[in-house]
Formats: structure tokens, sequence, C-alpha cells
């Protein structure tokens, strides 16, 4: 039987956290847009710009739930 | 504790159950089982990347398959019967060993198989895409350069099929037995909006006709190949590959007998609980939903996560004598075919009103909104993710027709 704890339980909060997009894979869905429009905007171009590419700690829990839900897994978070 | 939680179906709706349950404090065993032997993938790169070549699988694997959540992953194995008396999953793996698996906890995420075309098992040329060894199989008779690729179906995956094979260069006939494409879903003059695209890539687009029977030839060896397809309206199309694209059916076949409700899908309550310590997920559930006041089972690529989180949170809160949450969230899918993305929120039937809200069907770049009883219940948009994701916002919380087109000005 294998038995592991969830190792993200474990990393250190309170890093600073960085946005990383890849934009050879994005597609402009909008989706994190819908989650964390703080953070991402698809503009009238299409395109996906990151107005904050440093967000704050507060805004963890949505930018990972937009990590989760980006359709094409585009999305990474970067602790500095 | 000693049994673990068993998740059937180690797709995006299972393997986010799983992942839930491991965020969210569940220590024990967790056993996910799948008759498919690939690692978990995504599927909608299925009928667009993988297909036209773009991308090889590697690619599609799901990033929770890389995670370390101490899961029992049991891939090639699949159910063959649940006993909720007992509380035992019945599986049989690729090589024939039949085992019983007890259970604390299961999720039912079993998902949907392609309906198949009468006739056509076992001949060559003719596919279906579902799953990973069905796009490969597909994107191989395509790579080999057919004269021309028969699409039956003009849905969401008939539509992407098509569009991927015109990204190759290779001539397609999509075959619709309605005579607008998605009339169902997006009513007549959207669906007919959508039809355009095709015709416009290049696409012979042939509505109204269903198909009689495929024109087979038989090979050396005895086997049937695929030459063409005859269609009710007396024409025949010559076609070196036929890709059927006419929907899907609910694995349930594992749960007959079971005692579960099973009624196009596994019925759940509005909490997706099937039975006492039993959910289900994906594809496959089917619940009450009070915002649109009907059953449903909803197809979607992000409902699967969303399911499969409500799910394992479903089982945890059982576990913890506490109520479940409601499972509610409003639909939204997307199809990229050609150079277009077609998103879709909400749930919007062929007698809604609608109205053209923003940009022009003409140039395939609008936003659609549509309502019932003058209750905002949809949001269509070609090429406007960014619009479709705003008034998005207007179905979760609540808006009148009205008021969603005012807003949809502002935009």
């Amino acid at each position: 039987m294998i038995v592991s704890l969830w190792p993200a339980a474990e990393t250190e909060k309170g890093t600073d956290m960085r946005v990383v997009v890849d934009f050879d894979l994005c597609e402009s869905n909008a989706v994190c847009m819908g989650i964390a429009p703080e953070i991402f905007e698809v503009r009238d171009d299409d395109f996906l710009y990151v107005l904050d590419e440093n967000p704050p700690e507060s805004m963890r829990a949505k930018l990972e739930e937009s990590v989760q839900r980006c359709p094409k897994q585009a999305i990474s978070i970067v602790e500095d | 504790m000693s049994n673990p939680v068993v998740i059937v179906g180690a797709s995006l709706a299972g393997m986010n159950a799983a992942r839930t349950l491991r965020l969210e404090g569940h220590d024990g065993p967790i056993v996910v089982l799948d008759g498919d032997s690939h690692r978990p993938y995504d599927r909608p790169p299925l009928s667009k990347q993988i297909l036209s070549g773009e991308w090889d699988p590697e690619r599609i694997v799901l990033a929770i398959a890389n995670e370390d959540l101490g899961l029992d992953m049991r891939l090639g194995v699949r159910a063959t019967g649940l006993s909720l008396a007992d509380r035992t999953v019945e599986t049989i793996s690729s090589d024939g060993t039949e085992a019983t698996l007890a259970f604390d906890g299961l999720v039912i995420a079993s998902g949907a198989a392609a309906r198949r075309l009468p006739g056509s098992d076992g001949v060559a040329g003719v596919h279906v895409v579902r799953t990973l060894d069905d796009s490969m199989a597909l994107r191989s008779d395509l790579e080999a350069g057919p004269g021309r690729v028969v699409v039956i179906g003009a849905g969401f995956i008939g539509s992407e099929v098509a569009s991927a094979c015109r990204k190759r260069g290779l001539e397609v006939t999509l075959v619709e037995a309605m005579p607008v494409p998605l009339e169902r879903i997006l009513g007549a003059e959207m669906g007919a909006v959508c039809g355009r695209v095709h015709v416009e890539n290049g696409v012979d687009l042939r509505l109204g006709t269903g198909v009689d029977h495929l024109e087979t030839v038989t090979e050396s060896d005895g086997s049937q190949r695929v030459v063409g397809v005859a269609l009710t309206d007396g024409t025949t199309v010559a076609a070196e590959v036929v890709v059927v694209g006419i929907g899907v059916s609910v694995n349930t076949g594992w749960l007959d007998g079971s005692g579960l409700d099973l009624e196009n899908g596994v019925v759940c309550d509005n909490t997706l609980l099937a039975a006492p310590g039993v959910v289900a997920a994906g594809d496959i559930a089917r619940y009450p939903s009070e915002r649109f006041g009907e059953m449903l089972r909803v197809e979607h690529w992000e409902h699967a996560i969303a399911g499969g989180e409500a799910a394992a949170r479903r089982l945890l809160a059982e576990k913890r004598g506490e109520p479940g949450a409601i499972f509610d969230p409003v639909p939204w899918f997307w199809s990229d075919q050609y150079d277009r993305k077609i998103q879709l929120a909400g749930r919007p039937a062929p007698t809604d009103d609608f109205a053209v809200v923003h940009g022009s069907t003409d140039e395939f770049r609008f936003v659609t909104l549509y309502g019932r009883e003058g209750r905002l219940v949809g949001v269509l948009g070609m090429n406007r993710p960014r619009h479709v994701i705003q008034l998005r916002g207007l179905l979760e919380t609540g808006s009148s027709f009205d008021d969603a087109c005012a807003k949809a000005a502002e935009l």
C-alpha cells in the first residue's frame, strides 16, 4: 500500500511568487482572466497579458486555481 | 481505516478527485484504475494537435500524473462490477487477471465511449476519436495522405476533426443528418454560422443527410476496408478514411445490477452522491441542476475538473459527518476549428431568444447571448474569449437577458 502525504502541504508559503506563462502554449481561452482578473487580461487582440508578474501572497489561491484550470497547462508559479 | 478510496477512471475527473482527496487531507490509500493503459492524458488535443501532428502523445500527459500524490495507479485495469453491499469493485486487467477490490469510498469516473456506426467494427479506415489509441490510429491513416476523408457528424468532435484534416491539406466531406449543424445546442441561426465556417475553409458540407451504409472492399487477407460512404440522399462519397463523430454512450455497463440508479449516466443527488460512500464525476455523472432546472450530464473539460474536485470533497464531508456542498457550476467549453475559437457558457436551447451583442457573424467574430423567459441562459462567442469569460460571470450570479445585453455593449 502506498501512502504519502501531499507534498504541497509541506512547501514553504510566503516566498515571492512569480507568474510564468508559456505563450507558445497559451491559446487565450481566458479562463485565468475569469478566475484572477487582477493578474491576467485577454485584450481585444486576443492575446493574454500578465498584469502582475509578482502577485501578493493573498492571490495564491486564485493563482493556483488558474494553473489548474488552464486548458493548455500554460501557467506555472515559480517561487523566487 | 484500511480499505482504499477507489477511483474508477484515470482521466480528468478521476485524477482531479485523487488530487483533491490528497490536498484536503485524506492520507489513506487511493487506488486509481482505468482500462486505458496509457498514463493519464488530456483529451481535447486528441481531436486537435495530436491529429494535426503538431503534438506528440507525451505532450498531453496530465500534469497531475506527474505530481507526487502517492496514488496506487492501476492502468490497464478495468472495473467489471460493483457490490454496494460488500463495498467491493470487481476488476479485470489487460492480461485477463480478475480481482476483487474492497473500498471505503468510491469515485465513479469511468466516463463515456464513442458511439460507433453499426456494421463498422473491424472495417479498416473507419475511426472514432475518444482515446489516445483512437487518435494515433487516425493520425497514422491521415499521414498516409488519403484522397478524401469523410467525417460523419458535424458536432464539435467532427468539426475539429474536419479542421485538423484541412490543416493537413486533405479533402474533407462533412456529413450531418440535421439540416443545420449544432442546432440542438446553438439554435438554427448560430448553428448555420458554424456551418459556414466549414464551407469557408474548403469543406464539402452535406447537411440533412444520414449514412445509409459504408462501401467496403475485401482485402487479400479477407479483411474489410472502407472505400466510400453511401448517403441516404442517394449519393456516394468515395473516401479512404471515415471518421465517426456521432456522440458518446456512458460507460455504465459495469454498474448494471449494482442497485445504483442508471439513467443516461449515474444518477446522483445535487452533491454528486450516488449512494452512501459512492460519488460520481465527469461525463458519467447526472445530477439535478437548480440553476437550469433540469437533470444535467455535462461532457465538458472544465466540468470534469470541477466534478472531480466536488466528488472528492463530498466523500470527505460524508466521512466527517458534514453535509455536502451543492454542485451546480455553469457549464463552459471551447472548440478550436481552423482559426476560430468557439466558446459556449451556459445551457441554451434552440427555442431560446438570442441576440448578437458584439461583433459580426459575417466576420466570424462575435458574441451572442441567449435568453429564456427574460433570463440569461447562455453566452456564445466566436474568437471573443475575453467577452465570453466576462459574461460567463453573469450566468454565475444570475442576470436578466436585457441587463446582460446592456452589459455586453459596455465591454
